[in-house]
């Protein structure tokens, strides 16, 4: 019921058929921006997504929008299906029922994790993953867009505008001086940090950001809110976090998580003073 | 500093390329040259010898391109390498003619014996070198392109892939031992006569083995290294320490597992090539899990990860076979076990990793004993 009331208008997504004999014709691969086709005002569309583990319902029904360019945090308690949902979106968990739709274009579920992640989905893992036994800038390199295709990646050499750019992320995440560290080697803190600049590396449309501020100092978490305030706009951002504070200083738009469906879904203000919201955190 | 950066310097490459260097010229000018009373005449009996360990060498270095940089385990490297032989064998046998003991022109003995009238289909071709050589490549390749496919494409890893490489080698084994198979049963394919024209009994003949071996030892080093130090040999080590990871960049894992696992394969098949026309013989013994299980154990008692920790693994425990299993035949397997085991609980990066961590060691104990004894002695003298 609650559920309906937040989606009262609901986002209108005109299919148009992916392969549309134009692009076959011309020869030529269309760009990720011709495919993801956003003119609508959103880019993911979840709708009545369904995953069950054993009887388990993980996610239930779940609708979600997320607009073009937007930072959305995720709230929600242990096992509210935050970590499912974005499997359920880079094609690692595949739902029981429900659509899920990149652009208007693209079925999600349809696609393999590597096709996703080229289409420009990034996600960063609750637990920081970075390759351990590479260097922090094999790392930036092996996550930079490209060509990723065995044979083309065997005679793969960097360009000089490509080493610029990884110098520019380098500088952002600032890792500047442990360019040829073992990721291994690094604080819990700097992978995390190291883990953001492969997602900025991949170029991508969509940033999915699992508990980005895990393990940081007050200080590093300060500056990746402002990062991640920096990216939207360019980029759509989907935040999921426990840390409150962190949630209040960079949300502009909150959903909540309950049982695998939206329970409520605001301002943060707004989501602070609401009932259930209350209920959820405190009445356990 | 100039001592660091000795240390750190990676001596393997040069001494693996500059060793292969000199024993092409030293062992030739030894067996050929030399007379055979003198004490630095090699025989050309040591001269196949080494013949065949650079060849499970090269071996060794193809198991280590799958295994030791992308993590593929596989119990069953030695399939490829039996097939690349037999493939060798095929071409060895239609090189007989009339010679064999029935003198039938084109019928292998093995095949008279069993009252065939004509040759098999898939034995058409290889009366001509090249295509047996293609042959070398393309069959073990092949198989491993629809094994690896099918395997990686379901997500299949670790000890589960590790058993289906098992099973694997293991039906070839029972379908190489069946008569009807073509393949001269159990007896395999063997009573050579020539190469490419050259008698095989012939020093010359052997010792030019022997260098093609150790040229294509070299080449196969600064192949695989090229594909390790490239891009693709750090989304390979990517795939083999966080493959889920990889994926979500957009890398296609399970093709990057496939190519490493069928170029694996090819080396491994050239490698089986090399060895048939120096041992002499080829047969399903070769087929055998417990010969691929002895491959590993090469792998990682050299040092995975290193390529020529690879090479040098395969030389010390087929040195130690040849050794053992002439003085007290029955002690090899369980030294063989013993060894695999004192190398995992002890030395998980193999010798490679021993020697490359010898001269820490060292240094921190004579840095100990300076502390030591150093303040011993200050303190008897300040008195």
């Amino acid at each position: 019921m609650f559920r309906r009331s937040v989606h009262k208008d609901k986002p209108a997504r005109g299919f148009q058929p992916l392969d549309d004999q134009s692009s076959r014709f011309l020869a030529r691969k269309p760009s990720r921006d011709e495919l993801v086709n956003t003119d609508s005002g959103y880019i993911l569309y979840l709708e009545d997504i369904t995953v069950s583990f054993d009887g388990f319902k993980a996610l239930n029904e779940l609708t979600l929008y997320i607009e073009t360019g937007e930072l959305r945090c995720i709230i929600g308690p242990n096992g509210a299906g935050k970590t499912t949902m974005m499997d359920v979106i880079t094609g690692k968990t595949r739902p029981d029922f429900g659509t899920a739709f990149y652009g208007q274009r693209l079925d999600l579920l349809r696609l393999t994790e590597p096709e996703i992640a080229s289409l420009g989905i990034g996600r960063k893992f609750q637990k920081p993953t970075v390759f351990e036994n590479h260097t922090v800038h094999d790392n930036l390199e092996l996550a930079m867009e490209a060509d990723k295709r065995v044979w083309a990646t065997l005679a793969r050499r960097l360009s000089g505008e490509e080493r610029d750019r990884i110098a520019e992320v380098l500088d952002i995440i600032g890792l500047k001086e442990e360019v040829l560290a073992l990721a291994g080697s690094l604080s819990h803190g700097q992978k995390q940090w190291l883990e953001i600049g492969m997602l900025l590396m991949q170029n991508p449309l969509v940033l999915l950001v699992d508990e980005p501020v895990a393990g940081m100092t007050k200080q590093e978490s300060e500056s990746t809110a402002e990062l991640l305030t920096t990216l939207a706009g360019d980029h759509s951002v989907v935040v999921v976090e426990h840390d409150m504070e962190f949630v209040r200083s960079i949300a502009r738009r909150v959903t909540v998580l309950h049982e695998g469906r939206v329970l409520a879904e605001g301002p943060f203000e707004e989501i602070q003073h609401d009932a259930k919201v209350i209920e959820v955190y405190l009445g356990e | 500093m100039l001592l660091g950066r000795l240390i750190k310097q990676d001596w393997g490459r040069s001494i693996l390329l500059g060793t292969l260097g000199v024993m092409c010229v030293v062992v030739p000018v030894a067996n050929l040259l030399v007379p055979e009373d003198s004490a630095f005449h090699v025989s050309t009996y040591t001269v196949t010898l080494l013949g065949k360990y650079l060849s499970y060498a090269l071996l060794a270095m193809a198991l280590d391109l799958a295994w030791g940089y992308c993590g593929i385990l596989s119990l069953g490297h030695g399939a490829f390498f039996a097939l690349g032989g037999y493939a060798m064998g095929m071409y060895l046998m239609r090189q007989i003619g009339t010679r064999g003991v029935y003198g039938h022109p084109e019928l292998p003995d093995f095949m008279v014996f069993l009252n065939w009238q004509e040759l098999p289909w898939y034995w058409f071709g290889f009366d001509a070198f090249w295509f047996a050589m293609l042959m070398v490549v393309l069959v073990p390749g092949l198989l491993a392109l629809v094994f690896g496919w099918l395997a990686f494409r379901s997500r299949v890893t670790g000890v589960y892939l590790s058993i289906m490489t098992q099973a694997l080698t293991y039906a070839l084994l029972l379908a190489f031992y069946r008569n009807e198979m073509g393949f001269g049963g159990n007896n395999g394919l063997t009573d050579f006569k020539d190469i490419l024209g050259a008698s095989l009994q012939s020093d010359v003949t052997r010792v030019v083995l022997f260098v093609v071996s150790a040229i294509a030892l070299a080449l196969t080093y600064l192949f695989c290294r090229f594909v390790v130090t490239s891009k693709l040999g750090r989304v390979v080590t990517a795939v083999r320490d966080a493959d889920d990871r990889t994926r979500f960049i957009g890398y296609r894992v399970e093709n990057y597992k496939v190519w490493i696992f069928t170029v694996s394969a090819v080396l491994a098949g050239i490698a089986g090539a090399l060895y048939v026309p120096q041992v002499g013989i080829i047969n399903p013994s070769e087929f055998e899990p417990l010969k691929s299980i002895e491959l590993v154990v090469w792998v990682a008692l050299g040092g995975r990860g290193t390529l020529y920790g690879a090479a040098l693994g395969a030389v010390i425990v087929n040195y130690a076979k040849t050794w053992m299993t002439g003085a007290f035949p029955e002690v090899w397997p369980f030294a063989l076990g013993g060894l695999f085991i004192l190398v995992t609980l002890s030395l998980p990066k193999g010798v490679v990793g021993l020697v490359r961590s010898l001269p820490y060691w060292l240094a921190s104990r004579v840095l100990y004993m300076y502390h030591k004894w150093g303040s011993l002695i200050r303190a008897k003298f300040s008195h």
